[in-house]
């Protein structure tokens, strides 16, 4: 892809973001950053890439540093709002 | 000529499903009722992006398989995928997943705001990481051209384009990363939570950012590495300077500033592979953690450049809070507070921080339901900066089984004071404080606060005369003739407060 339609994804997306969570209720800001925080691990992207990659033996175990971190993160982050959320019960 | 590999249209296909599940997972959000199947949605996006990488990058090994057959034999050429390094990639994962599930499970809902700088940490040093592989082994990433020289071999350069994305990437995610592990400190209490303050701390910050963005493009322009590092250790720095001197009671602001960050290091890195999902997701999360950010600042009638420039509380914390505890208050004691709320039409809770360190929630619900079995109506009024991130009193009262019904925001609630027999203030104080409405000389003058004073009467928790809130001002709601203090632990008073109502 080339820069620009790269850019015009990022710059739609942030519209979208913008939206999107203003419509959050503020009841659940906490579960917000905990899955904003899980989502944002899709960085593990990256440090697949590298971990899978052969010929520098630094990149690849830098890249399987990045996924331990980055999976600690996602199922850590998934979990706990997961855990979060099923505590929220309406009346009755 | 810039990408090394052709782009499959079915792999382009699965990060951009990757992408709207994650917007899905934040859209289920807008109320409990469709949370869960939001996160659940954003579990189903992250495994197509991790899977769809797995099986596109994974290396693939050419292995002969000899088949014995009747007269001759066959032989095969199979591909089969790189073994080795799956399995590793997969222990990887493993360890991870151990790690994480463990931390959600056991974590207290009281350190959740510790917990989430802990996964702000991880994502920062994560996308450094993946910056420093990617430097590193530019071709795995597709970010390199090879430049075929008239004498001598033929090597890979990085696309200045790709380099300044990079080092974007690992500026943001190593601030990201330090300063969220101060913030961590501060939150847990294994540092103190006061601003520390250095001389000349403005220049310092604004030089040291001005030397990333000028290394930054060194970089870009120039073939040597050496600004490349310079720009890591320098925002590793900077991360760490830029959040030591913001007090603790600015945190939910800081949480949700690098809460963006982390986002935008993951856009940062989505640019530099051409990846959807991390770019939506980069997006996502970074308006997410900005409009949070701005909430908070607001929520306390503050610029967003005066919580990063710090020091809030720091100076101001002697004057009025001192002098002012020789006026005359009235003391109450549990079985007051016990009669009064129960021939209460009405009640309000307001909560804060106080109760979440004192733990007091449970109790406090217990108080609630034996209010309730009286026929008294029980509300929770609940401050946006209430607590130590946003939403943290909210997670509180609903582990403690509030229903969420009950609970109510500012704005919604704010009016009802005036017709409330008993505003119960537990844990919090500056969130109402009276001198933010009239006060133009008080350092939160100007800030949204809770009217509990026009209730009939105030009923104020708190652990002692002396102390004051955060932004160090006296709260003149303590000597109003309408006010009870009740000077006690939070949940032990709670505790004596149910026993009463028996």
């Amino acid at each position: 892809m080339d820069f620009l339609s790269i850019l015009s994804i990022f710059v739609l997306a942030c519209f979208v973001g913008y939206y999107v969570v203003w419509s959050v209720t503020p009841a659940l800001h906490t579960p917000l950053m905990a899955v904003t925080n899980a989502i944002s691990s899709v960085i593990i992207v990256g440090a697949l890439i590298a971990a899978a990659a052969a010929g520098v033996p630094g990149a690849k175990w830098l890249g399987l540093l990045g996924v331990v971190l980055a999976s600690i993160n996602i199922f850590g982050g998934f979990a706990v709002t997961e855990r979060m959320l099923a505590m929220y019960k309406k009346k009755g | 000529m810039h990408e090394a590999a052709p782009v499959n249209p079915w792999v382009a296909l699965a990060y951009l499903i990757a992408g709207v599940c994650f917007i899905l997972a934040l859209r289920g959000l807008s109320s409990p009722a469709t949370s869960r199947r939001g996160n659940r949605l954003g579990m189903v996006g992250m495994g197509i992006a991790v899977l769809t990488t797995i099986f596109t990058h994974l290396p693939l090994q050419e292995v002969t398989v000899f088949a014995p057959a009747a007269d001759y034999t066959y032989w095969m050429q199979l591909t089969l995928i790189d073994s080795v390094t799956f399995a590793e990639i997969l222990a990887a994962i493993a360890i991870g997943a151990v790690i994480g599930l463990t931390t959600a499970k056991r974590i207290a809902m009281t350190a959740m705001p510790q917990l989430v700088a802990a996964f702000h940490s991880l994502v920062g040093l994560a996308a450094v990481l993946v910056g420093v592989a990617a430097y590193l082994n530019p071709q795995a990433f597709g970010i390199s051209s090879m430049v075929i020289p008239m004498i001598g071999q033929p090597f890979a350069v990085i696309n200045p384009v790709s380099k300044v994305e990079m080092g974007l990437g690992v500026a943001i995610g190593a601030i990201t990363f330090s300063g969220s592990v101060i913030a961590f400190l501060k939150l847990n209490g294994s540092m103190s939570g006061k601003p520390i303050l250095l001389p000349g701390r403005h220049v310092i910050n604004l030089a040291t950012l001005a030397a990333i963005l000028f290394l930054v493009a060194q970089f870009a322009h120039g073939q040597e590495g050496w600004p490349f590092w310079a720009v890591v250790v320098l925002s590793f720095a900077i991360g760490f300077l830029l959040i030591i001197p913001i007090g603790g009671a600015d945190m939910p602001v800081v949480v949700s500033m690098l809460n963006s960050y982390s986002g935008w290091a993951a856009a940062a890195m989505g640019f530099t592979l051409g990846n959807t999902a991390m770019i939506v997701t980069g997006a996502l999360v970074g308006s997410s953690g900005a409009i949070l950010s701005y909430i908070m600042c607001r929520a306390m009638n503050r610029s967003f450049i005066s919580v990063i420039a710090g020091g809030f509380g720091a100076t101001d914390s002697g004057g009025g809070g001192a002098a002012a505890t020789d006026r005359p208050w009235k003391r109450g004691s549990a079985e007051d507070a016990a009669f009064l709320m129960q021939q209460a039409e009405q009640v309000i809770i307001v909560p804060g921080y106080g109760m979440a360190v004192a733990q007091a929630q449970h109790a406090l619900r217990e108080m609630g339901d034996k209010l309730k079995e009286h026929g008294v109506r029980v509300k929770y009024a609940i401050h946006p900066v209430a607590g130590r991130m946003p939403g943290h009193m909210n997670v509180l009262l609903a582990e403690a089984n509030v229903p969420y019904d009950d609970v109510f925001e500012l704005e919604d609630i704010n009016s009802e004071f005036a017709q409330t027999d008993v505003a119960f203030v537990i844990g919090a104080n500056d969130v109402t404080n009276p001198a933010a409405k009239t006060d133009k000389t008080s350092p939160i003058y100007g800030m949204p606060v809770l009217d509990v004073e026009k209730a009939k009467t105030v009923l104020f928790i708190k652990r002692s005369m002396g102390g004051v809130g955060y932004a160090g001002v006296d709260n003149e709601v303590f000597y109003r003739d309408n006010t009870m203090m009740l000077l006690a632990d939070a949940k032990k008073m709670v505790e004596e407060i149910v026993k009463a109502m028996d």
